[in-house]
């Protein structure tokens, strides 16, 4: 990997579990959702800074070129994110029904006399 | 008509956007019926359906936005166990079932004939013209319910059933659609050991849609399949609390 790529793909790594941990310090990230941004993190820094360790999964995947590995996790990684989100929005949805119901339930009209 | 029920019965009609009919339907029901109780679940209409409901002699219970037709009928059992009722028999507020119906439910319920009674409008005869698509996705999930059950289920997508407190305490526990509760209920009341029965009902042209907007035709039967297939795979995972 170029100095340019593994600077750019430091950087990014360092950007992100920077402003993660900013985030989840100011309580607008809960810590339950943030250990995925901070895995993605993690793994993109470890495989910029870990060149053998890159070369070895790169050679192993029969990938050209090592940034693209760093991508390839990256992606997978987000992909995964994705689907936590959306298995959290079902359980979400899940229980925004329930509490309607009960409410609604609660707050049953007595019929009207007429 | 029906003699004297010595049981609570609830007639359940969820309701969205129906402010048209649901007042004469609500009245009907009454008038047949002056013994039973009749709930509509308002769920989230606009229009007052909830205002009209009540000048028809209904007890409501509003959703404070729209959930879906199986969500507004899921709170209809939830209030039914826990009001004791023995019985629930819902239809659709759109008019299309005869509350004269509501009456082979309730002797089928008594007969303890099975714990889901599905009134079946190719058992019985319907009084419209079925669009052609329709007509073909009811067959396709008629063949997959009749699949998965063994035996013959002719209109699984039918919204007039009625059901007694073992059904209710399943779809109040356990899995029950928020959307579309049509053929996957069937199959997974079947595997969470429900019996299920099918009667002859009359089914005739709806006034409204409302209920069964928000999806596709395409939507409708890519959820049904992946439901069915889904409830088909996960019933013990769903049985109720003793």
């Amino acid at each position: 990997m170029l100095l340019k790529q593994k600077m750019l793909a430091v950087g990014m790594a360092v950007g992100l579990l920077i402003f993660i941990i900013e985030t989840v310090r100011r309580r607008r990230l809960r810590e339950e959702y943030a250990w995925l941004w901070v895995l993605i993190g993690v793994v993109i820094l470890v495989l910029s800074l870990w060149q053998g360790l890159l070369r070895a999964i790169t050679s192993l995947l029969g990938i050209e070129l090592p940034i693209n590995t760093v991508f390839f996790f990256g992606l997978m990684l987000v992909v995964f994110i994705n689907l936590h989100f959306s298995v959290k929005i079902s359980q979400l949805t899940d229980q925004v029904k329930r509490l309607t119901q009960e409410l609604a339930l609660k707050k049953e009209d007595p019929p009207e006399r007429s | 008509m029906t003699e004297k029920p010595k049981e609570k019965v609830l007639v359940l009609i969820p309701v969205y956007n129906e402010s048209r009919s649901i007042r004469n339907l609500v009245a009907e029901v009454k008038n047949l019926y002056p013994e039973m109780d009749i709930l509509v679940i308002d769920d989230g209409s606009r229009d007052g359906a909830a205002d009209e409901a009540r000048r028809g002699g209904a007890r409501v219970v509003n959703h404070a936005f729209n959930l879906g037709d199986g969500a507004a009928r899921q709170t209809g059992f939830l209030y039914a166990l826990r009001h004791d009722y023995d019985y629930v028999i819902h239809l659709d507020g759109d008019g299309q079932h005869s509350p004269r119906e509501i009456s082979l439910f309730l002797n089928a319920l008594r007969r303890d004939e099975a714990d889901l009674i599905v009134g079946s409008r190719f058992l019985g005869r319907y009084t419209y013209q079925l669009p052609r698509m329709k007509k073909i996705g009811m067959k396709l999930f008629s063949l997959i319910c009749s699949f998965a059950l063994r035996r013959r289920i002719t209109d699984p997508t039918s919204g007039f059933r009625g059901m007694n407190r073992r059904a209710m305490e399943i779809y109040t526990h356990g899995y029950y659609p928020q959307h579309f509760p049509d053929a996957d209920v069937i199959i997974s009341s079947h595997f969470r050991g429900l019996r299920i029965t099918e009667i002859p009902v009359t089914v005739g042209a709806t006034q409204s849609n409302n209920l069964h907007q928000g999806g596709t035709v395409i939507y409708y039967i890519y959820k049904m399949l992946l439901s069915t297939f889904v409830s088909s795979l996960r019933f013990s995972r769903d049985k109720p609390n003793p």
